[in-house]
């Protein structure tokens, strides 16, 4: 896929119109996320319930439309997951933009995979890896920084 | 030389980029190189090289005045009055970085003040940043107006009893703003306090002359002047080489090593610790060639035909906001779109052949100040031609036509 390409619906749609987008009441967990080098910002709200499931999940933030849909997007599809199956999707998806063809896993449903991809265009610009994936690394220290107090108990 | 048929002494154009003609719109960011620099690092590196300024041999010889010619070149170019004025570092960070270091160094100290403005790159904030942490010095910011401008009132009503340095930039990254550097000297001298210029951005397009601006000192960065990477000048007034403490230590630079002393040399030497970037100096000698050839009028010109240019055809876009409306401006068109980050404006323009900047350009202050996260920026260098405005415009509606799909 050329760059070019990965201007397409999906991305323009969750890119123009983020969903999940704003901060939320009780959330327990949240993490922010930022790209120095070309000041995109992200903040996520996480709530996990007592058996550390995805109960909600939101973001506020500023960046490009790559930046904008990938987190709407994601917490899209990170609702009523667990932890564990969070981490994974997090995991496979950060595969698939730096290397891997495919996201390979039965976490997640076609189209969701389907939105997914539509981000894997950035593969081979580095400058726009980080747009796509500056949520999804605040997601994963949001969880850890949970998993960090629940051990911690 | 015809600076219509610029083009053909860069290389870099004869190449398709991705399938398409380059149209270089990032040369304040780093401008292009001519062949002839090109091929003086090549015949340098395969005929000619030696270290300098240590053995006697004869290609140590013959380097070490190819590498000070360079320097005399230099102090034609920008006219200083001594060619010891001129200090080649690594860059116009390192430059500003020398100057932060060592003047802080010796003159300032806890409660002292320094003025910068609103505009600076984070090259000439920074750098002072360190002493506002090491030193407790403070850093008052000069305000732009509504026009990205900054003017000699705006500066003054920062000065006070307490002010030991003014560090501004002589022409802005993102506004284009020309500022009034000899008028802010002169008042800064009435008052005894020394100005430092970052003239990154005014060095490839202004014409140069030290001994009229009367600062104190002046970083300029060799690879936007059709020059090598990894260089950069410091002109520093002679009183001030000789006054300040040494940046860095090491060969080259000493007069007398002892195990309980240790003198240092004369200048330059002083300031030039270490091998330095040998090739890219005597290389830069043909880059000042290039711009004397040209001409600094026709250059001006050319490129002020070009601002104008592309000024008048990004209006014509009611979606296109310009940024910066300076009394007087140079080389720089940066503009956002509503509704499209400027991030994926650079990357759909790129797909077309078109480079552009999109970010903060290193201006994180001032794009606070405009309320931005970013901003596209469209740079000239000599090359450019009216063509390639259009294709910048040609390409600015495609990305208008994709979002709004």
């Amino acid at each position: 896929m050329n760059l070019k390409e990965l201007y397409q619906e999906i991305i323009l749609d969750h890119g123009k119109n983020p969903r999940n987008l704003g901060k939320f009441e009780n959330f327990n967990k949240d993490a922010k996320g930022h790209n120095p080098l070309c000041g995109d910002k992200v903040h996520l709200f996480l709530k996990l319930d007592e058996y550390k499931n995805v109960k909600d999940i939101s973001f506020e933030g500023e960046g490009c439309a790559i930046s904008m849909a990938s987190a709407s997007i994601m917490t899209d599809l990170m609702k009523g997951k667990s932890e564990k199956e969070a981490k994974e999707i997090i995991h496979k998806f950060l595969d698939m933009i730096k290397e891997k063809d495919d996201i390979n896993t039965n976490l997640l449903e076609e189209d969701e995979k389907t939105k997914l991809m539509s981000l894997g265009g950035v593969k081979n610009y580095p400058m726009r890896v980080k747009c796509a994936t500056l949520s999804w690394h605040a997601l994963s220290s949001a969880l850890d920084d949970f998993q960090k107090d629940v051990t911690t108990e | 030389m015809k600076i219509e048929n610029i083009k053909k002494e860069f290389p870099i154009f004869n190449n398709k980029i991705e399938n398409n003609d380059l149209v270089y719109l990032d040369s304040a960011n780093s401008s292009q190189k001519p062949l002839v620099v090109v091929d003086r690092i090549y015949d340098f590196y395969t005929k000619e090289f030696s270290n300098i300024g240590r053995s006697v041999h004869y290609l140590a010889v013959a380097a070490t005045n190819l590498y000070e010619n360079t320097r005399t070149a230099v102090q034609k170019y920008i006219n200083a009055k001594d060619k010891n004025e001129i200090v080649f570092t690594k860059g116009a960070t390192e430059a500003i970085n020398l100057v932060a270091s060592t003047f802080g160094q010796k003159y300032l100290n806890e409660g002292d003040e320094i003025i910068i403005t609103e505009l600076e790159h984070h090259s000439n904030y920074v750098p002072w940043h360190y002493l506002r942490k090491n030193k407790g010095i403070k850093i008052n910011f000069a305000e732009i107006d509504e026009h990205g401008d900054v003017s000699l009132e705006s500066i003054e009503k920062q000065i006070t009893s307490k002010t030991k340095m003014i560090a501004l930039t002589h022409l802005s990254n993102v506004t284009g703003a020309i500022l009034p550097i000899k008028e802010i000297t002169e008042l800064a001298h009435s008052k005894g306090i020394p100005v430092l210029v970052d003239g990154c951005q005014s060095a490839p397009h202004m014409k140069m002359d030290m001994q009229d601006l009367n600062c104190d000192f002046y970083a300029i960065s060799c690879h936007k002047m059709y020059g090598p990477t990894g260089l950069g000048v410091l002109y520093a007034k002679k009183k001030w080489l000789d006054d300040l403490p040494p940046y860095q230590g090491g060969g080259g630079m000493i007069n007398e090593v002892k195990k309980n002393d240790i003198s240092y040399g004369e200048l330059p030497n002083k300031f030039e610790a270490g091998t330095m970037a040998t090739a890219q100096v005597i290389a830069f000698n043909e880059s000042i060639n290039f711009l004397n050839k040209i001409g600094i009028n026709n250059l001006i010109n050319h490129e002020n035909d070009l601002l104008n240019y592309g000024e008048e055809v990004l209006r014509k876009n009611n979606f296109v906001k310009l940024i910066g409306n300076p009394k007087k401006k140079g080389a720089v068109l940066s503009f956002t779109i509503d509704g499209i980050h400027p991030h994926d404006i650079a990357t759909i323009l790129d797909e077309d052949g078109v480079a552009i900047r999109a970010g903060h350009h290193c201006c994180q202050i001032l794009h606070e100040k405009l309320g931005l996260t970013a901003s596209a920026r469209a740079s000239l260098g000599v090359y450019n031609t009216r063509d390639d405005l259009d294709k910048l415009n040609e390409s600015i509606n495609n990305c208008k036509k994709i979002f709004n799909k």
